[in-house]
């Protein structure tokens, strides 16, 4: 195996993670740049292991690791999160570099015990304003419950000013640079909003409830470094900071989605037509096609959007599979839609449309229209009344925001 | 007895069953619950549970 070299992060802490440059697929998140594990090394008279890496790169950061300082030196090992992508290597860098302690949350303990098992060492539990001394430095954890697991936790590391966030703040994205500052902010975006939206979208109230916290525990914060994608340094963190905030609030933005499958191509010509009702009504919007466009690239796109008009066709009495998988999807992640609609064709039951709508009230996303409907293949009539649909379904959304 | 949801996680505290590893006895009334009981599943608050419909 190649020596991989430690990445120095800010005087005494060192970036020790794996690149994995060839992830795709992430619990059904399609990671198209891959990932990173971050782990970090602080050397201080008590030298601190944050975090693992997944159980395949434990020879990676192993060797990071030894690139600074030999790994049996290390005393202390913290894990902020549980997920395997994260704790995978932790019994291991426990056993193979006898490490004194291990602390976590009090769920944590629960969930690494659920985990590991019998090959789990003790622990040593920490909870909210607990804090270990290191020598210069002093580790103090704030417990994030649910954001994302029950156990998550932060670690803030007084002396050097660096706040250890876990997933929170984060992306899946691989690349030789370990600073946000090496990547631009189109990208920044475009990951941190993916990350958001597949992993955080459900606790935004609880997110929400971090963001106002983290002001009044008066942490000095130079560097946010979180266990996926690039370090935010030299207060960029407030650019992550301020995005989390607005994703969070979940406003209904003044743009329409129109995400839809199809059999023949009839629901994807009232799609083509909803659309048109939509741009004309003066909403930028985008049409997404489940044959062409995954699940965890469609929530991306559909979080936060002010119109979502969704159609499928009837099969076998029900809506198109894909479909059924995308709404399963949605009613975990629960987004916030200020106006819904549901559209489809259909040969003789037509249950698909209706299922559509049901689906979305369930998830107590608004539908002013009832849902519109066309056996087999529209004729221009029929894409007549699709447009005005969907020109109807803008200025809905636009009555609501004006209000 | 009325069942009480997490807000946080989903779990559901079902009186009927109490919750005996945290030393809730079955049979156990949420407004007999003590206060410094946290949900099992995530360890949120009892205030963090709303009544279930």
């Amino acid at each position: 195996m190649a020596d991989y070299k430690a990445v120095k992060v800010t005087g005494n802490v060192w970036w020790v993670g794996a690149v994995d440059w060839h992830l795709r697929e992430f619990h059904g998140y399609r990671t198209s740049r891959g990932s990173t594990y971050n782990a970090f090394l602080v050397i201080d008279e008590k030298i601190t292991l944050i975090d693992t890496v997944k159980a395949p790169f434990f020879e990676e950061m192993r060797s990071r690791i030894a690139s600074v300082i030999d790994p049996e030196k290390i005393d202390y090992i913290v894990s902020n999160h549980a997920e395997m992508d994260h704790s995978g290597s932790l019994v291991r860098a426990m056993q193979e570099f006898k490490a004194e302690k291990l602390f976590c949350s009090m769920q944590g303990e629960k969930a690494l015990r659920a985990h590991f098992h019998d090959a789990l060492p003790e622990l040593t539990v920490v909870k909210t304003a607990d804090s270990i001394e290191l020598g210069k430095n002093s580790l103090t954890f704030v417990e994030t419950k649910m954001l994302h697991w029950p156990d998550s936790m932060i670690s803030y590391l007084s002396g050097e000013k660096v706040l250890f966030s876990q997933d929170a703040f984060g992306m899946h994205l691989a690349g030789s640079g370990r600073f946000a500052d090496e990547y631009c902010d189109a990208l920044l975006y475009e990951e941190a909003r993916k990350y958001f939206a597949n992993i955080l979208l459900l606790q935004s109230a609880k997110i929400t409830d971090l963001l106002n916290t983290l002001p009044t525990l008066n942490l000095d914060i130079d560097f946010v470094a979180p266990d996926h994608g690039p370090i935010w340094r030299n207060g960029d963190h407030n650019k992550i900071l301020s995005l989390y905030s607005e994703f969070a609030a979940q406003k209904p933005e003044k743009r329409a989605v129109v995400l839809f499958d199809t059999m023949w191509h009839s629901t994807e010509a009232m799609a083509g037509a909803i659309a048109e009702g939509l741009i004309e009504a003066g909403l930028p919007t985008e049409v997404i096609s489940l044959h062409s466009c995954e699940r965890s690239e469609a929530i991306t796109r559909i979080m936060s959007a002010g119109v979502l008009a969704i159609g499928t066709p009837t099969i076998n009495n029900n809506m198109y599979p894909s479909l059924g998988d995308m709404l399963v999807y949605m009613r975990g992640l629960k987004p916030k839609i200020a106006v819904g609609g549901a559209f489809g064709s259909f040969g003789w039951s037509g249950e698909g449309a209706k299922q559509i709508a049901e689906a979305l009230t369930a998830m107590q996303i608004e539908q002013p229209l009832p849902p519109m409907v066309n056996k087999y293949v529209p004729d221009d009539a029929a894409l007549e009344n699709c447009r005005i649909w969907g020109k109807n379904l803008a200025e809905k959304l636009l009555e609501k925001i004006n209000n | 007895m009325k069942k009480y949801v997490c807000d946080v996680c989903g779990y559901i505290y079902d009186p009927v069953a109490g919750d005996p590893d945290s030393g809730v006895k079955p049979n156990t009334a949420w407004e007999d619950v003590p206060a410094s009981w946290v949900c099992p599943d995530c360890g949120a608050s009892k205030n963090d549970f709303s009544e279930k419909n």
